[in-house]
């Protein structure tokens, strides 16, 4: 069927590479994984060559993205947060690239992928998780106990604690990954709309009309949802960082 | 100091109108005074962004929707997962499963409620008493 919603989706395998017996191979995800790593360095190395004290177009775009991202570590960690700079801003700048690379068409979305925004997830908090304990040693558990509680209800409040925590990669992925596969399946099934009525004669390319605004105004609305997820991200990656460096009680 | 000081404003009078020397004890506190002012100005300033970022990502009614339901669903998938887990290493076939998946349940019920911003994040109720 040439209009599969979900065919956008599919691995295909450009390198098999198997190195003892574990699939290693160089699939579609990977490739445009390299080239959101790649576009992201080049522009960022392109933009910032010139060193201009008066920025030019590309140096003040790139500016604004250091900016950005810098306010908001600064505003949610604090100044000793800026450490994290360059792993919340490379977290930004991949999750950013990566859904606006979706956007072109017969492009894949690597964010599509719950795996890929699983991987995402886990580095962030078991960043947090090994920073906080190197930085506040056992006190980083007391995250687990919350403060003015009877000791009574500890038994139940500090479990309940913890499965909010380990919930926190889980609904950092999902959230990402699930906008970004609704978005992306919904856009292909108005657009498909458009190619089965279109192939009706007259009358259904008269009818067309309505699916094809719709799948405009949907392809502006996922521009935004690309950008708004990664803003997310990061905003979060910065919340449970704080919490790391500033650890309650 | 001030000994010091009052001979070199006389050779350059074009800067003794903007330092202010005359008092130094009174432009020490005038400064401090606008030191404070500026520096709680600031933190107001960052802390009206602060909540703001934490509510802008809830915009549009499609986005708060995503964002809760997600939390709900991993508080208890994460249960679920935790009392399966429980009940293959200690063979205590349902109980792990219902007891987690109950306080899973719990735990996605505070999720939503501190992603919503009703009940405050631990990090924060200390860092800022007056919540």
């Amino acid at each position: 069927m040439s209009n599969d919603p979900i065919h956008q989706f599919h691995i295909v395998n450009l390198f098999p590479v198997e190195i003892g017996g574990v699939d290693f191979s160089f699939t579609n995800s990977s490739l445009f994984m390299v080239a959101t790593v790649a576009v992201t360095t080049v522009f960022l190395m392109m933009a910032t060559s010139g060193r201009g004290l008066v920025p030019g177009r590309w140096q003040s775009v790139a500016e604004m993205c250091y900016e950005f991202v810098a306010n908001m570590l600064r505003s949610s960690t604090g100044t000793d947060g800026m450490r994290f700079f360059p792993f919340v801003f490379s977290i930004f700048m991949f999750v950013l690239i990566g859904n606006l690379f979706g956007m072109f068409p017969y492009f894949f979305t690597i964010t599509s992928h719950i795996i890929v925004t699983f991987a995402l997830a886990m580095i962030v908090i078991m960043t947090v998780v090994i920073y906080g304990v190197m930085r506040n040693g056992l006190r980083f558990l007391n995250v687990f106990v919350p403060a003015d509680v009877p000791p009574l209800l500890l038994i139940l409040v500090t479990p309940i604690e913890i499965i909010s925590f380990l919930s926190r990669p889980v609904s950092l992925s999902v959230r990402l990954f699930a906008n970004m596969l609704a978005g992306h399946i919904t856009l292909k099934v108005f657009a498909g709309f458009v190619v089965s009525l279109g192939s009706l004669g007259p009358l259904g390319v008269a009818g067309a009309v309505l699916p094809l605004a719709m799948a405009i105004a949907l392809t502006a609305l996922e521009l935004l949802v690309a950008f708004l997820q990664a803003y997310v991200f990061a905003v979060l990656t910065c919340m449970y960082l704080n919490e790391a460096l500033h650890p309650s009680h | 100091m001030a000994d010091k000081k009052r001979p070199k404003d006389g050779a350059q009078p074009e800067n003794a109108g903007k330092t202010p020397d005359a008092h130094p004890d009174d432009g020490l506190t005038e400064r401090l005074a606008r030191l404070d002012r500026s520096l709680s100005e600031r933190s107001e300033r960052e802390e009206a962004e602060k909540r703001r970022a934490s509510r802008s990502d809830g915009s549009s009614g499609y986005a708060q929707a995503m964002k809760l339901s997600s939390e709900f669903i991993a508080g208890i998938a994460v249960g679920a997962v935790m009392g399966w887990l429980f009940d293959q290493w200690l063979d205590t076939k349902p109980w792990g499963l219902i007891v987690f998946l109950l306080l899973g349940f719990a735990a996605g019920v505070l999720n939503v409620l501190r992603s919503a911003g009703l009940i405050a994040d631990p990090a924060e109720k200390t860092e800022h008493d007056d919540r």
